[in-house]
């Protein structure tokens, strides 16, 4: 059902979640920024189901998106040959879930990258005869090849690019590892694609190599995760593409301007994963710069930023940085959605300095929660048993303080817990590959403070 | 009454005028102001001064010019003289306390000062302080009985003024007062180097005919969270009452600056109503004081501005503060407080003891009064200025103190926050601190109060309110009521 109480123009908030209260000779400021969008989508948060998403569109209004879905091709698509039976149906079940008016296309990917549907270079607009066409040429997919996903990525851009639309998205889906191109060749597509769609990455089986998807879920803002079992990929699918269908405007940047010297030490998402994006900034003015947060539907995220303030005397009070979500034109000016004020405040009330701010705690404790968890499988991988044991053990210990419960299960799996509150644990012998694989492309899943 | 207007149109924005109008309908202006009435020198004064526009400040004078036009004009000449020459008749001993109230209208004393602040940077303080001078000697002779409501509220034309004044400097871009390279931005940080701009709270002077007060940020608070508030009243029989109230926010609780401010000026404000009504000063102390407790419970129950900049210790406490409270009127002097906030007393002959009017609601002061320490060990230890009553919705019961006092000599009243007695503890320091011409210049001694206090390192806010005593001589009473 559309939500018309909503208004369809998305509404930013930000709250920003801190203490401000420094001690003399003080000069690290943590801030928590909770960023949240109302109103993008039409659906109000309801989840779209099949085909009752398309009568949601306002009438009048075509929906402003366009789609690719890329489907790994390969020869090792067939063994076992449900997987390729299930990625067919999955891709046929996303493209149930398009909205009519969306354009959209198919991609066939191997070493190269072929265009499956509609075939003409371009892209096709959604509506029972072209998904119904769609649906067809998908029975033309067969395993056959090697594996190039910068390939697969050009082409995607390519046809994405020949649509006038806002929101542009990708879904890739592979299942073994990147071999048949260099990794620089994954870099440089990343980095040309990155920015002009977005793009969710699944793994299927347990033969892909977590850090190539993650990788490419990160650069492109989208999503990563494992379809261990080939059978939930038409759930997984569908539900990407609902979320997709959500996103009302894209390319948003989350500003951050800072005084004269004041040095930035970290950006970082932290909810509802944790993205490092310190490095991604580009110079907005000599004050500020722009950090990529992609598109936007009715969602949360929260962002961890951190700055390090010159020293100043007791008494005095600063703003630390300005932190404001931006929506770029066209005509090269951007429009500023909503901001909030991060402040440094020096004081010689010790309770006030040395206290920590809930949410900041929280999400420095998600942050390591992933970091251990992925050092912790290295050492695991490397043989490393006792820093693993350290490592992992810190990981529950984490997970379960702030109530991380899925993170908690999928650790459970990997070691054995004595007592989650000290963080004693014992590696398990025998580790099924699909649950380390899940944890690991999970790691970086967070939770929010509990209110 | 006074054909207030010949005007057809407002002189201050044009708009057409009726017959009969006290103010513009569009933009407020004082339109009693500008034809003056006969013999009406002090409005002049005073209007003459703040600009009138539709403001805040406007309003206030407004009300004023009402009360003044229902008055028959001759009466208010009849005062001016009246005035002087009252406190005029004592002049026995001490010649410095016996101007003090013929100073107040005698601008020509406590101008010459004054206009040496107004050099110093506060251009507000003089004309405040001309304007109420005038102001306060119209009813007092004319109307005892009708008049004191009105006359009441002449004081909060001059509050009004200093905050008018402000907005109109910083009207387009301000540069930074930290790095003088950035402009001001609307959050009122600088654009270039973040620093926060000072406030208007940062510093804050106000001088009645006899009383004056300055309250300031220290040097080491990042805000000013006292507050205070000085007014006159008038009593029934028209003799002058005056007013001061200092309260300090207590840090630890949420939004303490918002709990003083709110703390002192509805003290103030129950006290301009009960005082011309009669009511026993004492009394009216210590409804002042409930009156003020409630207004502080109030923003508890309130969500203020946004509570997610304070630290989450502190978003979980009431808002609260201390209150001190002192009314000169007829020969009483009358004190109220909670706290550890204080008043001390310094007579004009410093050869006499000075002495403190309060006692602390402190732990320190309750384990001398138990006996279970000396004054030495228990201001000694860490926890000596934890306070033990406040005002605020977390207080466990509200005990407001009054003391009532019939000094027989000359003297100030010094009323302020710990951050100006954390430096003048004992009362013979306190009067060491307080410059001998305190009764003449209160102003001026308050700004050298405070001065002692950020000399002495400035640790915490500093309000000090300084309010002239003068014993009342005999027949100058009885000058009063047969006015």
């Amino acid at each position: 059902m559309a939500n018309f109480s909503k208004s369809t123009v998305p509404q930013f908030s930000v709250e920003v979640y801190q203490n401000e209260y420094l001690p003399e000779g003080g000069r690290e400021v943590n801030a928590i920024v909770t960023v949240t969008s109302t109103g993008g989508g039409t659906t109000g948060g309801v989840p779209l189901t099949g085909a009752s998403a398309r009568p949601a569109t306002p009438p009048g209004q075509g929906p402003d998106a366009a789609v690719v879905i890329m489907v790994d091709c390969s020869g090792s698509m067939d063994y076992p040959p449900t997987k390729m039976r299930n990625a067919r149906d999955a891709t046929s079940a996303a493209i149930d879930t398009l909205r009519d008016g969306v354009a959209f296309a198919v991609v066939a990917g191997t070493h190269v990258a072929k265009e499956v549907y509609p075939g003409n270079g371009g892209l096709a607009v959604a509506d029972s005869a072209t998904r119904a066409e769609a649906r067809n040429a998908l029975r033309k997919l067969s395993a056959g090849g090697g594996t190039a996903i910068g390939t697969w990525l050009r082409l995607a851009d390519r046809l994405l690019s020949s649509a006038d639309v806002s929101i542009r998205h990708g879904i890739l889906l592979t299942d073994g590892r990147n071999e048949h191109e260099k990794p620089e060749d994954l870099r440089a597509a990343l980095d040309a694609c990155a920015g002009r769609f977005t793009c969710d990455a699944r793994g299927v089986g347990t033969d892909w190599v977590v850090k190539e998807v993650t990788g490419i879920a990160s650069a492109m803002l989208g999503t990563a995760d494992i379809v261990a079992d080939p059978a939930g990929l038409a759930a997984d699918f569908t539900e990407m593409m609902e979320n997709a269908m959500g996103k009302e405007v894209a390319d948003v940047a989350l500003r951050l301007w800072t005084p004269v010297g004041v040095e930035i030490k970290f950006v970082k998402q932290v909810a509802p994963t944790v993205e490092e994006l310190t490095e991604r900034r580009t110079d907005a003015n000599p004050r500020a710069g722009d950090y990529p947060t992609g598109s936007w539907g009715d969602e949360s995220r929260d962002y961890h930023v951190s700055v390090q303030v010159p020293e100043a005397g007791v008494g005095q009070e600063m703003l630390a940085a300005r932190v404001s979500l931006i929506l770029p034109a066209a005509d090269g000016t951007s429009q500023v959605l909503s901001q909030g004020l991060v402040r440094a405040v020096w004081t010689d009330d010790m309770a006030a300095s040395t206290s920590i701010n809930p949410q900041v705690a929280h999400y420095t404790g998600q942050a390591e929660l992933a970091q251990v968890i992925q050092q912790g499988l290295e050492a695991r991988k490397s043989g490393d048993f006792d820093g693993a044991t350290a490592k992992l053990g810190r990981a529950v210990q984490l997970a379960s303080d702030s109530g991380n419960a899925d993170t908690a299960k999928l650790l459970s799996k990997v070691v054995d817990v004595v007592d989650a509150a000290t963080g004693t644990v014992r590696l398990k012998a025998k580790v099924a590959d699909a649950d380390e694989m899940t944890l690991e492309t999970r790691s970086t899943k967070t939770v929010r403070v509990k209110k | 009454m006074h054909q207030p207007t010949a005007l057809s149109r407002c002189p201050s924005c044009e708009e057409p005028l009726e017959s009969g109008d006290l103010f513009c309908g569009a933009c407020g202006y004082d339109l009693s102001a500008v034809p003056p009435p006969p013999d009406d020198h002090p409005t002049i004064v005073i209007n003459g001064a703040p600009a009138p526009a539709g403001t805040a400040s406007g309003a206030a004078q407004a009300e004023a010019r009402q009360g003044h036009a229902g008055h028959s004009g001759p009466a208010h000449a009849g005062g001016a003289v009246d005035w002087p020459s009252a406190a005029g008749t004592d002049g026995t001993a001490t010649p410095a306390p016996v101007h003090l109230p013929g100073e107040l209208p005698g601008l020509d004393s406590t101008g010459v000062p004054l206009s040496g602040h107004t050099s110093a940077g506060y251009g507000s303080a003089p004309s405040p302080a001309h304007a109420p001078a005038s102001d306060f000697e119209l009813p007092a002779p004319a109307m005892p009985a009708g008049a004191p409501p009105h006359v009441t509220d002449l004081p909060s034309a001059d509050p009004a003024d200093p905050r008018t004044a402000p907005p109109a400097v910083p009207a387009g871009t301000k540069l930074c007062v930290a790095c003088r390279a950035g402009h001001v931005d609307t959050d009122g940080y600088c654009e270039n180097c973040g620093h926060a701009q000072p406030r208007e709270r940062d510093h804050l002077e106000q001088e009645l005919d006899a009383v004056a007060a300055v309250s300031d940020r220290g040097l080491r608070h990042h805000r000013n969270e006292d507050a205070f508030a000085v007014s006159s009243a008038a009593l029934p029989d028209g003799s002058p009452a005056v007013i001061a109230i200092v309260c300090d926010g207590v840090s630890s609780a949420t939004r303490p600056d918002e709990a003083s401010a709110a703390a002192s000026s509805a003290a103030n404000e129950v006290l301009l109503a009960a005082l011309p009504l009669g009511t026993h000063p004492q009394q009216a102390m210590h409804e002042a004081i409930v009156a003020a407790a409630e207004a502080v419970n109030l923003l508890a129950a309130r969500p203020g501005r946004d509570d997610g900049h304070e630290a989450a210790h502190r978003a979980q406490n009431a808002p609260a503060c201390t209150i001190v409270g002192a009314v000169v009127a007829s020969g009483l002097l009358v004190i109220g407080w909670v706290g550890d906030s204080r008043a001390y007393w310094v007579p004009d002959d410093r050869t006499g003891p000075p002495a403190r009017l309060t006692e602390d609601d402190s732990w320190a002061a309750q384990m001398v009064a138990a006996g279970l320490m000396n004054e030495a060990e228990a201001y000694a230890d860490e926890r000596a200025h934890a306070i033990t009553g406040w005002l605020g919705a977390d207080a466990y019961e509200l005990e407001p103190h009054t003391a009532s006092f019939k000094p027989d000599r000359s003297g100030v009243v010094v009323v302020c926050t710990d951050g100006l007695w954390n430096y003048a503890e004992s009362p013979q320091e306190m009067a060491r601190a307080l410059p001998p011409d305190a009764a003449q210049q209160p102003l001026r001694s308050a700004q050298v109060l405070v001065g002692h206090a950020l000399d002495g390192g400035g640790h915490d806010n500093v309000t000090v309110a300084l309010l002239p005593f003068a014993v009342p001589q005999q027949g100058a009473g009885s000058a009063y009521s047969t006015a």
